[in-house]
């Protein structure tokens, strides 16, 4: 069957089985690897997409239900190609990463809390990606990376970049 | 881990819906998927057919119909986390909501999913029976209503015929000082709970005026503990109070048991968890506006 579907703001065609999830048809059909196939039953996180700007699992969901949303996977994110998003940019600067296969869909569970509450507490931190199993860093720098990502958006790092 | 074939349907209208299920047994219904589709993963579901419900009309819709909140069943679990309407009419609801998986399975979960698929663990279900609410669905015949009570029959067992399409669930809204609590503990966040308690509670002039406690996770149904309402209500519902009423409806409760945690255990957790969730409940109603 043929789903038309709406990915980081262009149109996409892809013809799939009524059983191929959205994470295969992202993959597979349309060259997006970014998020990543860990335990395909919805427990790792790891396959991460937005739909309308909330983070859910593409595998937990069939492409032939993802018409008519807005989605947005980690493709989408950088301003323009060779550049970062400054959550992208936080995670590299505090290392908020080891072997990063569970990196894109961290970054976009960030980008999605930024986007609704600019000024997170840690515990909020801690809330968000709580569905995002990592099992190299121990979650300590990418708490770290958006807590940078949310002063540098929020427009008060002028200090720290001085110095 | 990939689901074996089947057919996708979207019947624009609920009527379709259900003829498409009547005339197929081996069809199911999906919504947000969010059980259903590990369960196919792991070919512990082969569905022939799936009817797909989520953007039907007739299942839309958080409704005010002033002595009770109605959700259309495929309203998702997020925007009834974020409605206002809940907040100020369903705080037990709300209380509950965030437990309720994580953020990501919320945000394509439904309310009426997950009350279908009556997981002994699942939040929404407890918060329903507590309350005692009520469940509608439709088959080809026609529309019927079933009490909380009666729907869950067993683990991941309900009243809801084969053919049926769940289309409201329904929660009744209590006035007044009123409070609530829920308490929930699992091996990790948002995990499946061991076992969770609720409570709501209303005051007037000093006592308990009403209330209702319910227990989830670790036995076969959501069960409300009506003992308990009975022993509380027209006291001031002290700590000792509460102990005591607690005893002996949590003694008698039908525990279940796994290698995760042992009867006692979940026995001691859940007597636990109840009487801090009608303290939580007592102390909100207490300093809540009339």
């Amino acid at each position: 069957m043929k789903v038309e579907l709406t990915i980081n703001g262009a149109t996409h065609v892809a013809d799939v089985e009524a059983r191929t999830t959205l994470l295969d048809c992202l993959r597979d059909k349309l060259g997006l690897t970014g998020a990543h196939a860990g335990c395909e039953h919805g427990v790792c996180g790891a396959c991460t997409i937005l739909v309308d700007g909330e983070p859910a699992r593409s595998c937990l969901m069939f492409a032939a239900q993802a018409d008519g949303y807005e989605i947005t996977t980690i493709e989408g994110l950088a301003p323009a190609p060779g550049e970062l998003s400054v959550v992208q940019d936080a995670f590299c600067e505090t290392h908020g990463m080891q072997c990063g296969y569970c990196t894109p869909a961290m970054i976009l569970t960030a980008h999605s809390l930024l986007s609704r509450n600019p000024s997170p507490t840690r515990e909020d931190i801690v809330e968000a990606i709580s569905g995002n199993v990592c099992r190299c860093t121990g979650y300590g720098q990418i708490i770290e990376a958006v807590e940078l990502a949310a002063r540098r958006l929020a427009g008060s790092n002028a200090a720290e970049d001085a110095r | 881990m990939k689901a074996a074939a089947f057919e996708y349907v979207r019947p624009v209208t609920l009527s379709e819906a259900c003829a498409i299920l009547r005339a197929d047994e081996d069809a199911r219904v999906i919504a947000g998927g969010q059980t259903l589709v590990p369960m196919m993963a792991m070919r512990l579901a082969r569905p022939s057919r799936l009817v797909d419900v989520a953007r039907l009309p007739e299942l839309a819709g958080i409704a005010d119909e002033g002595a009770a909140v109605s959700f259309g069943a495929a309203t998702r679990q997020l925007d009834a986390e974020k409605s206002t309407l809940v907040k100020i009419k369903l705080p037990l609801l709300a209380a509950a909501l965030p437990w309720v998986g994580h953020r990501p399975t919320r945000s394509r979960g439904t309310v009426g999913g997950s009350v279908a698929n009556a997981d002994p663990a699942a939040e929404i279900p407890l918060v329903l029976v507590t309350l005692a609410g009520e469940v509608e669905f439709a088959t080809a015949d026609g529309v019927e209503t079933c009490a909380a009570r009666d729907f869950f029959t067993g683990p991941m067992m309900t009243a809801l015929p084969q053919d049926a399409v769940l289309t409201r669930v329904r929660f009744p809204v209590w006035s007044g000082r009123v409070g609530v609590g829920f308490h929930e503990v699992s091996t990790r966040r948002s995990d499946f709970a061991y076992v969770s308690a609720c409570a709501q509670v209303r005051f007037e002039n000093g006592v308990c005026a009403q209330l209702a406690v319910g227990v989830g996770g670790g036995v076969p149904v959501p069960t409300r503990l009506d003992a308990v309402a009975q022993a509380l209500v027209g006291t001031a519902m002290s700590d000792a109070d509460i102990d005591a009423a607690l005893e002996a409806p949590v003694a008698a409760l039908d525990i279940m048991t796994d290698h995760y945690a042992s009867t006692d255990y979940r026995r001691r957790v859940a007597r636990e968890l109840a009487a801090r969730a009608l303290r939580d409940a007592r102390d909100a109603a207490i300093g809540a506006a009339a």
